[in-house]
């Protein structure tokens, strides 16, 4: 497959002609900006090649939240499409067919994966008092492999043409045969590369937690987002080569003729499902479990009391991780497995519902007769239990083999796991956020505008995907691209569509709010911004110096800081500074990425010389980084105590 | 540098910690490898997701030559025992970094590599023969799985090669010290991790298919 030059490009589609007047003019914006403020320089040295798990968190924030953007245009222009029956908007269903498969694909791996890891990098080093994480080096090359797939995967929709096939890929559709262009060669290869980063970063946070945690902190004092992040990496490690391995098959082929799923050669198409699910359900538990953990730090933190049940949250998390390795079947309860297996599955699948009801009654426990302070965070986290626990029991209907017959494939199941992926992740995401928001930027969110969003969000995803599950129950089926009106599918839908709008203009209001708040809100002085009972508040200044404490602090309670308060010890009064050690920056894991988006660009469209390229440029920066004496520098004790002087400078000042 | 026996004093001095083995002396060698081992789980998953995927297929031949019809025990038999070896010669090596004998070591890891390139060509060989007998990637479902399958361990003891020559390189210039100890090890244990991969497929793959048809 050759394509000539005037196919490279697409052509003649008004909404991607948009796109890629867009592209070129954000491009061209971006350049502008960045030479006339002299600030290529600094975009290097500070961000680009930074080893520091806080900023490289902030870099992975800010991309999915790009990415939700391009995300979420999708969902509006689906929402458009399907507000009333036979609507013209986007012309045909091929169109519709590559906007949900970007949707589907971009929200779960660009954006719900990589938000996650980000707060954990912002976090968990602070959590549990450690400089950095164990890898910095890796950590930056996580980064830009996510960040170098996502643009692989992104250019497919001006350049050759976007994937179509679903974000589950099944075989045969997904095949050459079914799926022709190189569309789908770009989804294979995209998350191929931001996979190898997901695997190095719960490789990379499973050896931060167990090996560098302050002294005193036993696993069971650990706080419960660190204990959510361990988890939520074992799964990863157990189940992203799963997917590795998928993903190669099915290039293998479409670029190579193998024959895994191409049944006239003894393949099994049914090979492909049970591969992806095999990941694809532990990784909603990546995404959701990280969730349960930021929702357990702000309430405790606001509701100031301790976690009720601690222990019995932590064997919750893990009873669930072990179980999400033993329901993948439920995707595909449909395709004729048997009773026997389907009734295995469908046991398994409800048992989760089990840890999962121990931790909702957990947290409110904890609520009950805890002195609530309603900031947006804690708004955020009231509204995750019962919204979540609507996508949970609706879970459990699914769950149910014989009557997800009935339910599959419609957009019943489209509600449910709108209901879990957005009460659950993305409220997380946001609560998250701006809870630690001053832990990136040294102010707070504004508060005003924060509740806005919130209720405007809230309600505005019930009015969207609540209608939903009665669409589903009368039967409307996923993944079409128009309906008649004898269907009587019109009013839901168009309610769907109106409350679907009210969620894109809430996330343009939290947007705003950021930019608004970086101008206006009062900067924040200590490190505590909220009361906060862990160890992330425990630092000298609002944004943490870049060796995060000054003395690594010790821990003697479960709620770390909180104790520190309670008994009026100082963590920041330190005797005598001592030398902190501190990794180098370097460029090479950009470099690197970018020779693996090429090698990846070239083998979408079969051009194997720069393919091999790639694979040279890859190769070359493994050398340069093996030969490098890279032991990392020395900030000295005396720059330290000089820093540190500085900090409380300031703060005198501040207070008058 | 001196080559010839004991590790360079300059660089001990640094790494007082006479108790511990040398590649576990600095903090970040043994953050390495204990990094490592996590990587190697995730390497376990990998294997276990192409060996069922084999398994799945293994009768999926469709009306391609049989695997019975190539497969030549002599010559896997010959891999086997090149590779089990270059894992024993690897594990000398190792010893000899623990003694401090830096030349010895060295001298150990070259025959390792020369075990590996040869287990490699036999290994082409093998692939480049059966394609001649019209068993490629694309005949059928079964021949794609071997071939990823033993395509992947094959890949993984090319870059363990390449590994190895690298760490020997920077053991000539650098010298023995916790850095390049800390490389070394590791890398032998890829090289042990390999070999017992070999060994599900020696058994799995081959061996099998003197028991079914
Ligand atoms: C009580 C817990 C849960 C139960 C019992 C449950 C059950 C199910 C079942 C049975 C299906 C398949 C339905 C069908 O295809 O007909 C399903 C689909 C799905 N679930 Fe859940 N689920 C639960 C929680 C979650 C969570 C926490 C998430 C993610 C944060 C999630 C995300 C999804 C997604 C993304 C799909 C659909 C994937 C697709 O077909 O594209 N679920 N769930
Ligand atoms: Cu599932």
């Amino acid at each position: 497959m050759d394509p000539a030059w005037d196919e490279f490009i697409i052509t003649g589609e008004p909404f991607i002609l948009a796109g890629q007047i867009a592209i070129l003019v954000t491009t061209i914006g971006i350049i502008f900006i960045l030479t006339y403020f002299k600030k290529w320089k600094w975009l290097w040295n500070e961000w680009i090649t930074t080893p520091d798990h806080r900023k490289i968190g902030i870099m992975y924030i800010i991309a999915s939240l790009l990415m939700m953007i391009r995300a979420g245009v999708d969902a509006m222009m689906m929402r458009t499409q399907l507000a009333a029956p036979n609507m013209p908007f986007l012309g045909e269903a091929q169109h519709y067919n590559e906007i949900f498969t970007t949707h589907g694909t971009i929200m779960i791996i660009f954006v719900a994966t990589p938000f996650l890891i980000g707060l954990m990098n912002v976090a968990v080093p602070l959590q549990i008092g450690a400089r950095d994480v164990a890898f910095p080096f890796v950590n930056n090359l996580s980064f830009w492999t996510f960040f170098w797939g996502a643009m692989l995967f992104n250019i497919s929709f001006v350049i050759g043409g976007a994937p179509d096939a679903g974000w589950s890929a099944y075989m045969p559709l997904a095949s050459n045969d079914l799926s022709m262009g190189p569309g789908q060669n770009f989804y294979l290869l995209g998350l191929q590369i931001s996979g190898i980063g997901t695997l190095a970063t719960g490789i990379n946070l499973v050896t931060t937690i167990i090996k560098m945690r302050a002294k005193g902190m036993t696993l069971m004092r650990m706080p419960m987002f660190t204990w959510t992040t361990l988890i939520t990496s074992l799964i990863i490690i157990g189940s992203f080569p799963i997917l590795t391995v998928a993903l190669a098959m099915q290039t293998f082929d479409r670029l190579w003729d193998a024959a895994f799923f191409t049944l006239q050669d003894g393949g099994m198409p049914m090979m492909w499902v049970n591969l992806f699910w095999l990941w694809g359900h532990p990784e909603v538990y990546i995404v959701i479990l990280p969730a349960f953990g930021i929702f357990s730090e702000i309430i405790t933190t606001f509701a100031r009391k301790r976690l009720f049940g601690y222990t019995s949250m932590v064997f919750a998390i893990a009873a669930i991780s072990g179980l999400s390795f033993l329901v993948w079947v439920h995707h595909f309860f449909t395709m004729g497995a048997g009773p026997m297996v389907n009734s295995f599955f469908s046991i398994s699948t409800m048992a989760i519902a089990v840890p999962t009801g121990v931790k909702i009654f957990n947290w409110l426990a904890t609520l009950h007769r805890g002195r609530i302070r309603f900031n947006v965070p804690m708004v955020w986290a009231l509204g995750f239990i019962p919204n979540f626990t609507i996508g949970g029991v609706t879970g459990v209907m699914l769950a149910m083999a014989a009557a997800d017959y009935q339910y599959h494939n419609t957009y019943f199941l489209v509600s449910h796991f709108h209901y879990v992926l957005i009460a659950g992740t993305i409220f997380g995401c946001f609560a998250g956020t701006i809870y630690w928001w001053p832990k990136m930027f040294g102010v707070k969110l504004n508060e005003r505008l924060g509740h806005w969003v919130f209720w405007l969000f809230m309600i505005g995803f019930n009015v969207t995907f609540f209608p939903q599950y009665f669409l589903g129950l009368d039967g409307m089926p996923r993944r079409i691209y128009t309906y008649f009106p004898e269907d009587g599918w019109f009013s839901l839908n168009f309610l769907s569509t109106v409350g679907a709008y009210m969620m894109g203009f809430a996330f343009v209001l939290l947007v705003y709010n950021m930019y608004y708040s970086y101008r206006y809100e009062k900067r924040e002085t200590s490190g505590d911004a909220w009361g906060g009972r862990t160890l992330e508040w425990a630092t000298s200044s609002a944004i943490p110096p870049h060796y995060n404490f000054a003395q690594i602090p010790e821990v003697k309670d479960q709620d770390a800081f909180w104790q520190m308060k309670q008994e009026g010890v100082d963590p920041n009064g330190v005797e005598e500074y001592q030398d902190v050690h501190m990794p180098n920056h370097s460029g090479n894991p950009f470099v690197m990425c970018v020779f693996m988006f090429i090698g990846g660009f070239g083998l979408v469209f079969h051009w194997w010389t720069i393919g091999i390229i790639g694979a040279l440029g890859i190769f070359a920066c493994m050398i340069q980084r093996s030969f490098s004496r890279d032991d990392g520098h020395i900030v000295s004790a005396e720059e330290v105590r000089k820093e540190e002087a500085e900090i409380r400078e300031g703060q005198a000042n501040e207070n008058g | 540098m001196r080559m010839d026996n004991k590790i360079d004093p300059k660089e001990l001095e640094d790494f007082p910690d006479e108790e511990r083995p040398l590649e576990y002396q600095t903090e970040t060698g043994s953050l390495n490898i204990f990094g490592f081992w996590m990587f190697l789980g995730a390497e376990i998953v990998l294997f276990s997701a192409l060996f069922g995927t084999y398994f799945v297929l293994i009768f999926r031949t469709d009306s391609s030559v049989l695997p019975t019809e190539l497969f030549d025990m002599g010559l896997v038999l010959a891999m086997t025992f090149t590779l089990l070896t270059s894992s024993f010669t690897s594990g000398l090596a190792i010893n000899e970094m623990r003694l401090g004998n830096a030349r010895r070591m060295m001298i150990w890891i070259g025959i390792t590599l020369v075990l590996g390139l040869g287990f490699l060509g036999m290994e082409i060989y093998e692939f480049v023969e059966f394609a001649s007998e019209g068993a490629t990637l694309a005949t059928s479902a079964f021949w794609s799985a071997f071939f990823l399958l033993l395509g992947t361990h094959g890949v993984h003891v090319a870059m363990g090669v390449a590994w190895f020559i690298i760490i020997l390189i920077q053991i000539k210039m650098r010298g023995l010290n916790p850095v390049t100890a800390n490389k070394t090890f590791i890398a032998s244990l890829y090289w042990h991790f390999l070999d017992v991969i070999w060994i599900f497929i020696f058994t799995g793959v081959y061996l099998l298919r003197l028991v079914i048809a």
